[in-house]
């Protein structure tokens, strides 16, 4: 009885959880107009349409573009930052973990239009170099946080090994340090690529001409309900999958190692 | 290569707290020294300095006749072994054991040899495609020693190498870590609070308390006739009897010590290892004891014993292992075998 009510907790948990998903997909397959049911049978137009779309390939474009390198630069300072707080006694260290950390307690709303306004007064224009500062800005505290907390003493004394064998600085931290903090490294980069990928508000508020593809949706949707949408969304989702996936691989597999 | 290293009046704190005093020691080229004590005593700061990664705020050290108290690990003529290993996970062990020539521009075929030369030495021959995660933990030992040698330091530093390993195989890496040392005639510092490892693999044990030098030597000379009563204590276990300075000599309740001491103190402690108590005549006869319970450890009986002048006592003795000891003994003790300090000295 027992073990009964516990497989209908799993599948109902489960279908809550990816039955919006399995429609959205399902609907981005409809032979007609309109994403709802009822369900006019397969085909694959749709998606034809949208890869054939410009706009939406750019944005795409775009979207990689800036959550690939957002990432990058946020790992980058999140690991320098780390890595100097946590190797070297500092002044107000506790005061400057808060402060690095305090992003992630501030609603992406805020940060968007504090970023927007400070720009505008620096006569920055808006591009999407503005909208991957956005994203570091928001993903630096997770990979600050993630990064820091990965640092414990089995790399100090290796970093102790590396030094009293020769290494200078940037041998110790380019030959120790990083490929024993490979596995967080790669989380953190692979988790801030998720968050920029659909990551919305910033896009929206920091971008003018070349958009990313969460801003191009929106745009799209203004003009109504299309299995088009359905089918940006599943290839977004597909996206998001291979990422996640492509994290199990090179960072748990090798753990297990 | 080798080096003489000498310590100059070395002090150190971490903040209000001293954790060395006015530390003065010679080592001689090639030379296995170990330094030995409880925790907390300093000898790890020590090695710290030594190896530079600790400067010290007092004192200075040389190492070869040059002055290196400001120098950083990298510059130093030494190599530090670390108590955790502190392998680099992601290499291979020929990586591990070549990274010091690495860092020291050898070309990668050479280096390769080399490490594999320095894996051969310590036994570890076709291994040197493995990681460090797949051998144990006593092949993990060896390779921080090859790697530690590869460079060929003038001074080899260890940080209580053999503490994360099991008894049996500790006793194994003892022989061969003498062995080594033997045959690189590198100068050796070894740090460990188990007194039988000091006294397996030194030449010269040096015993640390309270951030001092308390007592050093060689490890016969430190177990028999330590230098004080703390050292008397750490390096096995002994008998103390307390003893008053007396017309005819030492006066305790087992009897007068026809001996004379040096000093003034009124009250003293006389220390006797439990090997020196036998049942028998002797220089100084003890009267006769009741066995209270033996115990057998192989190499000897261990006893609890109580003499009869003093009831109140508790000796320990070891008899030899052919037979078990009498329900009563006659104790007795060579007088060469006491060490007599003035009683509650440190």
């Amino acid at each position: 009885m027992m073990r009964w009510l516990g497989w209908l907790y799993l599948l109902t948990a489960y279908g809550f959880i990816l039955l919006p998903v399995a429609v959205l997909v399902l609907f981005s397959l409809q032979d007609g107009r309109l994403p709802v049911p009822p369900f006019q049978g397969v085909s694959f137009r749709w998606y034809a349409d949208v890869l054939g779309d410009r706009d939406l390939m750019a944005a795409l474009g775009n979207s990689a573009l800036v959550a690939v390198g957002s990432s990058a630069l946020a790992c980058a300072l999140g690991f320098l930052a780390a890595y100097g707080l946590a190797r070297h006694v500092l002044p107000g260290a506790a005061l400057v973990r808060a402060l690095l950390v305090l992003p992630l307690a501030v609603s992406t709303l805020i940060v968007g239009l504090g970023l927007l306004i400070g720009l505008n007064r620096l006569g920055i224009g808006l591009s999407l170099w503005t909208a991957g500062i956005g994203h570091v800005v928001i993903n630096l505290p997770l990979c600050f946080a993630i990064l820091y907390s990965a640092m414990g003493d089995q790399q100090r004394n290796a970093e102790r090994a590396a030094r009293d064998l020769g290494a200078n600085q940037a041998q110790v931290l380019w030959l120790v340090t990083v490929p024993m903090l490979r596995p967080a490294l790669l989380a953190a980069f692979f988790l801030s690529v998720t968050l920029s990928w659909d990551e919305f508000i910033i896009g929206f508020l920091l971008t003018r001409f070349d958009v990313t593809l969460p801003v191009e949706i929106w745009n799209l949707l203004r003009s109504g309900l299309s299995p088009r949408l359905n089918a940006i969304g599943s290839l977004v989702f597909l996206a998001s999958v291979a990422v996640v996936v492509a994290l199990e691989i090179l960072v748990l597999a090798r753990r297990r190692a | 290569m080798t080096a003489p290293v000498a310590l100059d009046r070395v002090g150190h704190s971490f903040g209000p707290q001293r954790v060395l005093r006015d530390i003065g020691l010679e080592i001689a080229a090639g030379e296995y020294v170990v330094l030995l004590g409880p925790s907390g005593c300093g000898k790890t700061t020590l090695l710290s300095i030594l190896g530079g990664f600790l400067r010290p705020d007092e004192g200075r050290v040389l190492i070869d006749g040059r002055d290196v108290t400001a120098l950083p690990p990298a510059k130093r003529p030494t190599t530090t072994v670390f108590q955790d290993y502190a392998l680099f996970p992601h290499m291979t062990l020929r990586d591990n054991v070549g990274f010091g020539l690495r860092m020291a521009g050898v070309a990668k075929a050479t280096r390769h040899q080399m490490a594999e030369r320095q894996l051969a030495l310590v036994g570890l021959e076709r291994a040197g495609g493995k990681r460090p995660h797949e051998v144990s933990g006593g092949q993990r030992q060896r390779v921080a020693l090859a790697r530690a040698l590869a460079v060929e330091p003038d001074v080899l530093l260890l940080d209580e190498p053999l503490g994360a390993l099991d008894l049996k195989l500790r006793r194994v890496m003892q022989d061969e870590l003498k062995a080594i040392q033997r045959r690189v005639g590198t100068t050796f510092v070894h740090v460990t609070h188990d007194q039988e490892e000091a006294m397996a693999i030194a030449d010269r044990i040096v015993v640390m308390n309270a951030g001092r030098i308390e007592d050093q030597g060689p490890p016969d000379r430190v177990y028999r006739r330590p230098a004080s009563l703390f050292t008397a204590g750490f390096m096995g276990e002994m008998n103390r009897i307390p003893a008053r300075r007396g017309p005819n000599g030492i006066e305790t309740r087992l009897g007068v010590l026809p001996v004379a001491v040096p000093g003034s103190a009124p009250r003293l402690t006389v220390c006797l290892r439990p090997e020196a108590l036998w049942d028998g005549a002797g220089d100084w006869d003890l009267g006769p004891a009741q066995v209270e319970d033996t115990a057998f450890f192989g190499t000897h009986f261990r006893a609890h014993l109580v003499p009869e002048r003093a009831p109140d006592l508790r000796l320990v003795a070891h008899f030899p292992p052919a037979q078990a000891p009498e329900p009563v003994v006659r104790l007795s003790v060579d007088s060469q075998e006491l060490s007599i300090f003035p009683e509650g000295s440190p």
